[in-house]
């Protein structure tokens, strides 16, 4: 291989690996009869992959500066990969109990993976979209993936279209953007921005709204959060688990290389638009999910509520806001698919466990479980010694810092209001009595990947240090 | 490109495509949507761009006109016609539509040609569309061009997943 195609590879690796193996999933599956094993290979892939990020983590620019491999990208990958192994470690029972044990499911996982890898990673617009499709096309058929429920194939219909129609929105604000500076290049646009005064330019405007409205899609932000319920319920539990962690990270990582470095000059502009979409979010995700009586519901809005939470960190305009929202994230990736994997534990042939009253008593009949499932809810509330207390913490002081107290003030109050469902589920929980017997799932997988996100929560919620230090790191070489 | 030209070609695309969006019979609208195909396949060639021209009708007026007309096979034409062909919230679609047009016809003051690369229309006509296209897509936007036939090979293996009667 010559040199300079080399070098340009290995900054790609860690894609160029999870492609070659999702390829290898795809082919193995015509031979395989035990799903487990695909299964096992796509952990096995996303190792490779870590092993190969670390390796090249700082690891610069490749492909004329379409594909940037930066502290930056390595943190959302981290968050990515993590998601990932943890999804597929609750779906490999699930898919057997509801009967799609199919193989194409791990491939699309890894897929989409590399789809929100390369989000993270893109250093030019077009880079950017076919990420976002490549990430998209494949939590739309993985939302669909119970053919035989009509609730999953809506999902996959709702999701699909307003998908595409956020896309849309992206693709036309992308090609007015190249229209105005004839360059599709990120850091190639904001220097033509500043180069020619640009800033305030009404086209520019358009462009950046556009841009908000397909990325608060993507994060599942008001007013573009109305798929996000109907999608969340239908789709199979542990595809919910992921698609509310990763899409919504990689929305986030295209937020910060698009405003923040394409439009920075635009930063009046936008910020105006992302305050408001915080406060929506936070509000109708809140108040909302008290109404809700079904787990994935009530989790749906209340990842609509945590987009709101993290936004708060990219208003904050601030090296230490950046740094905040992205170990939030983290965090959150851990909280949630953990809360999940509660539902996916005690989904059972025939038994969904979707309603909030299958949760009634759970700590006399598995102690064990609800007192993890109370973990993750204090942690979504954010209730010290957890996880997210310290994420909020974080947030909260950033935007103070930055000078938005009063938007603080909402978020805490938002916060508050938000204990009043999380803790309802520990109610239930912990002050009534069961009403017969629940069975859970067989699977090691599940219970591994529910030990693994309560020792997370817990340990970062009591030593906060390594990860604030480790976003930090991560930022440093950021140009924002 | 002649103004006349370009004042017939645009009228007519979206003319017709306002007809095949109000038709209550789907096989009408598919057929006026090909119409419409060439005609913009016949505005990218007054542009230069012949190799967009000739995807356009290979892609469009051909493959996808062809997978609508399939769908549409497998529709009950004579529901379809009895039934309204647009759902209660089209006055404020067409209100929410309408208002974006306006906006983006007064801010046609505000647009700034951007910087040129070396591809100018010169250069484009005296190499051909094609060509340039090609020493483009297959150098400079080699990582795209790959990642886009990830993209397909994902739209292959869902449709097989979500469509195929048996998966084992």
């Amino acid at each position: 291989m010559p040199e300079f195609l080399r070098t340009q590879v290995m900054v790609i690796l860690p894609e160029a690996l999870l492609a070659v193996f999702a390829m290898a999933v795809l082919l193995l599956d015509l031979v395989v009869k035990r799903k487990g094993i695909l299964a096992a290979l796509t952990i096995g892939a996303a190792v490779c992959g870590f092993f190969a990020l670390s390796g090249t983590g700082g690891g610069g620019s490749a492909w004329g500066g379409m594909f940037i491999a930066d502290g930056y990208g390595f943190f959302f990958k981290i968050i990515f990969l993590a998601s990932l192994v943890l999804s597929v470690l609750v779906s490999s029972r699930y898919l057997i109990e509801e009967d799609i044990n199919h193989g194409e499911y791990y491939a699309l996982m890894l897929f989409s993976t590399i789809g929100m890898m390369v989000m993270a990673s893109a250093g030019d617009l077009i880079t950017l979209y076919l990420g976002l499709e490549l990430m998209s096309l494949c939590l739309y058929v993985l939302s669909g993936f119970i053919r035989g429920s009509l609730r999953s194939n809506e999902a996959a219909i709702k999701y699909f279209m307003l998908g595409s129609f956020a896309s849309a929105l992206l693709l036309f604000g992308i090609s007015l953007t190249y229209g105005l500076t004839g360059t599709t290049a990120i850091d190639g646009v904001a220097k033509y921005i500043a180069a020619h005064g640009l800033a305030g330019n009404p086209v520019l405007a358009f462009a950046t709204v556009l841009y908000v409205s397909a990325f608060g899609f993507k994060i599942a932000a008001v007013p573009f959060h109305m798929w996000a319920p109907d999608v969340y319920e239908g789709a199979p539990t542990p595809v919910t688990a992921f698609m509310s962690v990763g899409p919504k990270a990689a929305g986030f990582a295209v937020i910060g290389r698009v405003l923040l470095v394409a439009l920075s000059q635009m930063s009046f502009e936008w910020t105006g638009l992302v305050i408001a979409l915080s406060i929506m979010s936070m509000a109708a995700g809140n108040i909302l999910a008290i109404a809700q009586t079904n787990i994935k519901r009530m989790l749906a809005y209340s990842s609509i509520a945590h987009a709101g939470y993290a936004l708060l960190g990219i208003i904050a305009l601030s090296p230490e806001g950046l740094a905040s929202t992205l170990s939030y994230l983290f965090i959150y990736a851990f909280m949630n698919i953990g809360a999940f994997t509660v539902v996916t534990l005690l989904t059972t042939k025939g038994v969904k466990a979707e309603d909030l009253k299958e949760y009634v008593g759970l700590s006399k009949t598995h102690p064990f479980l609800a007192a993890l499932m109370l973990i993750f809810m204090f942690s979504l509330t954010g209730i010290p010694p957890t996880a997210g207390f310290i994420g909020k913490f974080y947030l909260f002081t950033a935007a103070i810092k930055a000078g938005y107290t009063w938007l603080a003030v909402v978020a805490v109050v938002m916060s508050a209001i938000s204990a009043y469902f999380y803790l309802r589920v520990v109610m239930y929980m912990y002050m009534k009595e069961p009403e017969g017997e629940v069975k859970l799932e067989r699977s090691y997988g599940a219970r591994l990947a529910l030990g693994v996100t309560a020792l997370a929560v817990l340990v970062i919620g009591m030593m906060p240090a390594g990860l604030v230090e480790f976003a930090r790191s991560a930022i440093a070489g950021f140009r924002g | 490109m002649n103004p006349y030209l370009f004042g017939y070609l645009a009228a007519a695309i979206v003319g017709l495509s306002a007809v095949a969006l109000t038709r209550k019979n789907p096989v009408h609208a598919v057929l006026l949507m090909i119409v419409m195909f060439f005609h913009l396949a016949v505005l990218y060639l007054g542009l230069g761009a012949e190799f967009l021209a000739a995807v356009q009708i290979i892609v469009y007026a051909g493959a996808i006109m062809v997978l609508f007309l399939f769908v549409i096979m497998m529709l009950n034409i004579k529901e379809e016609i009895e039934g309204e062909r647009f759902t209660g919230g089209w006055p404020l679609g067409i209100s929410l539509a309408s208002g974006l047009f306006l906006l983006l016809i007064i801010m046609t003051g505000n647009v700034l040609p951007g910087q040129q690369g070396i591809y100018t229309a010169q250069v484009i006509a005296s190499q051909t569309d094609t060509k340039a296209l090609g020493s483009v897509l297959y150098t400079q936007y080699i990582f795209p061009f790959e990642l886009a036939s990830l993209v397909l090979l994902v739209a292959v293996v869902g449709a097989i997943v979500l469509a195929k009667k048996k998966l084992r």
